[in-house]
């Protein structure tokens, strides 16, 4: 009876040979398993050939219990393991034969049909629980396949989405480049507005520069005649008003030198280099700015412009061109407001901007008001987002308030506030910390 | 011949008087300054009769020349004074309003002194 074991396990081999047929283990195992059936022939032949028929048994139940340990722990027959499950009850029915056969021979003489009956079942046993499991074993395999084409599905995929990686890196890349040149051209923007407003306030101080030296010159002729004549006293008054004129000359030159320099200051590129400013001053220099841009553009435009600035305020840490932007941004905003309310309010609408600067414990507040349209509920919570805006295509870049927001927020740890109602006024507060 | 000039610039003030130096001294014309629209208002409610002749900038904060003019215009008719508007923007809209609004005469930045004096002195005969 011994034979059964190793048929089995010749039957075993042959079969995973055959299942392996087609699968890309095929050529690593088909040699070894042609080899390994063989080999379990012969072994059967050599261990019958030399010990008892109890040896044999043993041997032959280790061989299976070997076989089936292998294929458990072996990786690429994993999902084969179906094949050698079967095989337990003939792994213990060898054992227990051989163990009686080697230990209590008479009683295996005595029983000996009941043994032979029960290792032929349990070697039936595993072609009827291989009968049952082809079903089983047809799913594996679909399964198995399956997973094969999962996994090239999975490669798929991820190749595409590393494309897809790669390419949102280079969009972004171009976007952040596109938003540095939108802020740099929002910048060109609002000085183009700024040109004929510059232009006025440049013109202003020129003209007061010739006209103080055109002044001089007469004067340094009546004093020369006043001289001829003896009058000394007349002579020292227009030397008097000379002096005078000569600083005036000085001061509006440096007027218009402060201008340019704004000027410039605005346009180039940020410095991100805080200094010490006097916000008065760099509130009034754009308030100015602005007002005079839009006198250009729409000269039978007018509004009263208040300004109540803290003269107590001391000097803040701040990028002056980047919060000049700010303030700015605001004045063009509150211009266009009151110039729109004017177009439907008629004659007795009195247009108005107002700055105020204050002081308030450990910061201090910029508001910029104007009575003009107002921010209609709906919109206030989008008035800050990039883009946005309510001015016809064109007029607007819709970045204005948004980097405002930035420089006033990220970039000086600050607050922007807007009140405002609907029709009546809108009131940009910023707040800075000192 | 008295002259308001009206002007938020305070500097043109001591222009005008030493440009006019010897006109003022000869009292050919005497000057009076106004820094906005609302002064000038204020100061003709006062002594309108006295003045007989404005000079205005147009470009102020608050109430601008040309409002100024039509409010003159309005206000004072009896004997209505003379009114010169001035302008940094010399253009054609502006020189237009100021016209239809009754300006007698219009000047633009920067200004010709000599000009004006002609101007003013064609006015005084």
């Amino acid at each position: 009876m011994g034979f059964f074991y190793y048929l089995a396990a010749f039957i075993i081999i042959r079969r995973l040979n055959k299942r392996l047929k087609g699968s890309s283990l095929y050529p690593k195992w088909h040699s070894l398993l042609n080899v390994a059936g063989i080999a379990a022939i012969l072994l059967f032949f050599a261990i019958h050939y030399i010990f008892n028929d109890g040896v044999v048994d043993l041997a032959g139940a280790a061989l299976l219990a070997g076989m089936a340990y292998y294929a458990d722990k072996e990786e690429d027959l994993k999902d084969w393991r179906i094949l050698f499950e079967p095989t337990y009850p003939l792994i213990g029915v060898g054992v227990i034969t051989g163990l009686i056969e080697l230990l209590v021979n008479s009683f295996y003489e005595k029983y000996d049909t009941y043994f032979q009956i029960a290792v032929t079942a349990a070697f039936v046993w595993i072609f009827a629980r291989w009968a049952a499991t082809k079903k089983q074993e047809e799913q594996l395999k679909v399964s198995i396949e399956r997973r094969a084409e999962l996994e090239v599905l999975v490669k798929e995929r991820t190749i595409e989405l590393q494309k897809q990686k790669t390419e949102l890196e280079e969009t972004l890349k171009e976007l952040k480049t596109t938003q540095s040149q939108l802020i740099q051209s929002e910048k060109m923007a609002s000085l183009g507005e700024l040109t004929a407003g510059i232009a006025h306030e440049i013109q202003n101080p020129l003209n007061f520069v010739n006209n103080f030296s055109d002044v001089s010159a007469e004067l340094i002729d009546e004093m020369e005649l006043e001289l001829n004549k003896g009058d000394t006293t007349e002579a020292l008054a227009i030397a008097a008003d000379i002096k005078q004129n000569l600083e005036k000359i000085r001061h509006h030159g440096q007027r218009a030198d402060g201008i340019v320099k704004g000027m410039l200051q605005h346009s180039r590129a940020s410095s991100n280099v805080k200094e010490p400013t006097n916000i008065n001053k760099l509130a009034d220099e754009y308030l100015r700015l602005a007002y005079h841009g839009l006198r250009a553009k729409d000269k039978s435009f007018n509004a009263d412009l208040q300004t109540s600035f803290d003269e107590g305020l001391p000097l803040v840490e701040m990028v002056p061109q980047d919060i000049g932007r700010v303030l700015l941004n605001l004045f063009n905003n509150a211009f266009y407001a009151i110039q729109k309310k004017q177009l439907i309010a008629g004659p007795d609408f009195k247009p108005s901007v107002s700055i105020l600067t204050a002081k308030k414990g450990k910061s201090i507040e910029i508001l910029v008001k104007d009575n003009g349209l107002g921010i209609p509920d709906n919109i206030k919570d989008k008035i800050l987002q990039p883009f946005f805006t309510t001015k016809p295509t064109g007029e607007g870049t819709g970045l204005g308030l948004s980097l405002s927001y930035d420089i006033v927020v990220k970039a000086h740890n600050g607050k922007i506030d807007v009140n405002s109602v609907e029709g009546e006024y809108t009131e940009f507060k910023i707040t800075l910390p000192l | 011949m008295k002259i308001l000039v009206v002007d938020d610039e305070a500097d043109v003030q001591p222009l005008f008087l030493q440009r006019f130096r010897r006109e003022i001294r000869e009292h050919e014309f005497n000057f009076d300054f106004a820094l906005s629209g609302e002064e000038a208002l204020a100061y003709l409610h006062e002594r309108h009769t006295e003045i007989v002749l404005i000079l205005s900038d147009i470009n102020m904060p608050g109430m601008s020349g040309l409002e100024l003019l039509s409010r003159i215009r309005h206000e004072y008719d009896t004997p209505p004074p003379m009114v010169m508007m001035i302008t940094a923007y010399g253009d054609e809209e502006n020189h237009r309003q100021a016209m239809d609004r009754g300006a007698n005469d219009f000047l633009t930045k920067p200004l010709d002194f000599n000009l004006l004096k002609e101007k003013l002195k064609t006015f005084n005969r």
